[in-house]
């Protein structure tokens, strides 16, 4: 709701207030239908991002866990609790793969509903007999490292295998798939900003005034690419990328974490909008 | 026979002014039925009297702004987004009507924007 709405709704409120017969407030909840048609999908399945941007959030689980706990409480979608694939190395080790031997790439195992959610990635591709693992896995792990959208680019063409997609819903009777990277990069500006400030006059009457002051300010900005996949057939359905951003005082600590929920809290209600038919409730005025 | 003819003239010009003074009063019983129903949740009802109200008096403006609010609460944006703009001709300075459409637009331009992307 914008500054002038709340201005106009509270001036009507306060005429209504001084005694108007003819104007009733009522509550309205408009619905926004659904983009996606998710009827044939009974169940889905947030597979994982490629994340990166930050070491101080881990964006693939943390989106993961949040978008799997959003679906299950505002949807009529059954989630499915499976570990969270690590999509980088998968994409990374499929890029390889697909370079020498066409082989399809492992998919993370099925795992008990009942058990807990894992908290750790699985590591589908076990290293060839032979090879030492230890410069393996730093190796994987600097390929591995997406720092800028640039390097989100080199994994994007993991989400046109369908083949990749169509085996992984096959283990999870065909779900609709929710998958696509997020990248949560620090940022730093330094600038004027308009600011609003109370200053008193000689009779003690309080003014607001537009001041224009430079500042440095730190904060995080969040880019999430959501994409979903028909488990039925591998092929991408619908996906949708988002940019917000959050800046702070640079004399102001905030956890990178709070930063990506307050982010991420934005983008939520869009999200679900895909998925399903939202409501959003405001009151209007019926008159006589 | 002068008598006459006045009052015949009288009756003649008054006769489409009694007949929207009807309208306007049949009108207006239907709005306010639409409002207490649409208090008590029953907004297809409402809708449906709204819908009668601007048949009979298409220029009340009031029961065009209901009617939006009823099509806004159904999900109709198109049809919503018609009867606020003909409320608002028909009564440019109405604060509760610019409010009402203010906040659907709103809405409803996210909506298209987000169906264009």
């Amino acid at each position: 709701m914008t500054a002038r709405n709340v201005a106009a709704i509270a001036s009507l409120a306060l005429v209504c207030a001084s005694g108007c017969t003819n104007l009733y407030e009522v509550p309205v909840e408009t619905p926004i239908q659904a983009k996606l048609d998710v009827g044939p999908f009974r169940r889905v399945l947030v597979a994982g991002f490629i994340a990166g941007g930050t070491d101080d959030v881990d964006g693939n689980l943390e989106t993961v866990r949040l978008l799997r706990s959003q679906l299950r409480s505002k949807t009529n979608l059954r989630v499915i609790e499976a570990e969270v694939l690590p999509l980088v190395e998968l994409a990374g080790e499929q890029a390889a793969k697909n370079a020498s031997t066409p082989e399809p790439v492992a998919i993370a195992p099925v795992v008990d509903p009942n058990a807990p959610p894992a908290t750790t990635p699985a590591i589908p591709a076990t290293p060839p007999a032979g090879a030492t693992e230890e410069p393996k896995a730093t190796a994987n792990k600097d390929a591995a490292t997406v720092r800028s959208r640039k390097d989100v680019e080199k994994f994007e063409r993991i989400f046109a295998d369908a083949a990749f997609w169509k085996k992984l819903g096959e283990e999870y009777e065909s779900p609709l798939i929710v998958t696509g990277t997020v990248m949560f990069t620090p940022q730093q500006t330094a600038g004027f900003v308009n600011q609003q400030r109370e200053v008193y006059d000689n009779l003690g009457r309080r003014q607001v005034i537009p001041v224009r002051t430079y500042m440095e300010r730190k904060g995080f900005v969040l880019e999430p690419k959501f994409v979903f996949i028909d488990g039925r057939t591998g092929a991408t359905i619908y996906s949708e990328t988002y940019r917000r951003e959050r800046l702070y005082n640079s004399n102001q600590t905030t956890p990178a974490l709070a930063s990506y929920f307050e982010l991420m809290d934005e983008l939520l209600p869009d999200f679900l909008g895909a998925l399903s038919t939202q409501k959003i409730r405001g009151s209007r005025f019926l008159l006589r | 026979m002068l008598l006459r003819a006045v009052a015949l003239t009288a009756a003649i010009v008054a006769t489409p002014s009694l007949a929207s003074a009807d309208a306007r009063s049949e009108s207006k019983s239907q709005v306010e039925f639409g409002i207490k129903v649409a208090q008590n949740g029953l907004w297809k009802e409402a809708t449906y009297r709204w819908e009668k109200a601007v048949q009979l008096d298409p220029t009340y403006a009031e029961a065009w702004n209901n009617l939006a609010v009823g099509y806004e609460h159904d999900g109709r944006f198109e049809d919503a987004e018609n009867a606020y703009q003909k409320a608002l001709k028909l009564d440019p300075k109405n604060i509760a009507i610019r409010t009402n459409y203010d906040l659907f637009k709103e809405i409803h331009d996210r909506t298209k924007r987000r169906r264009d992307r």
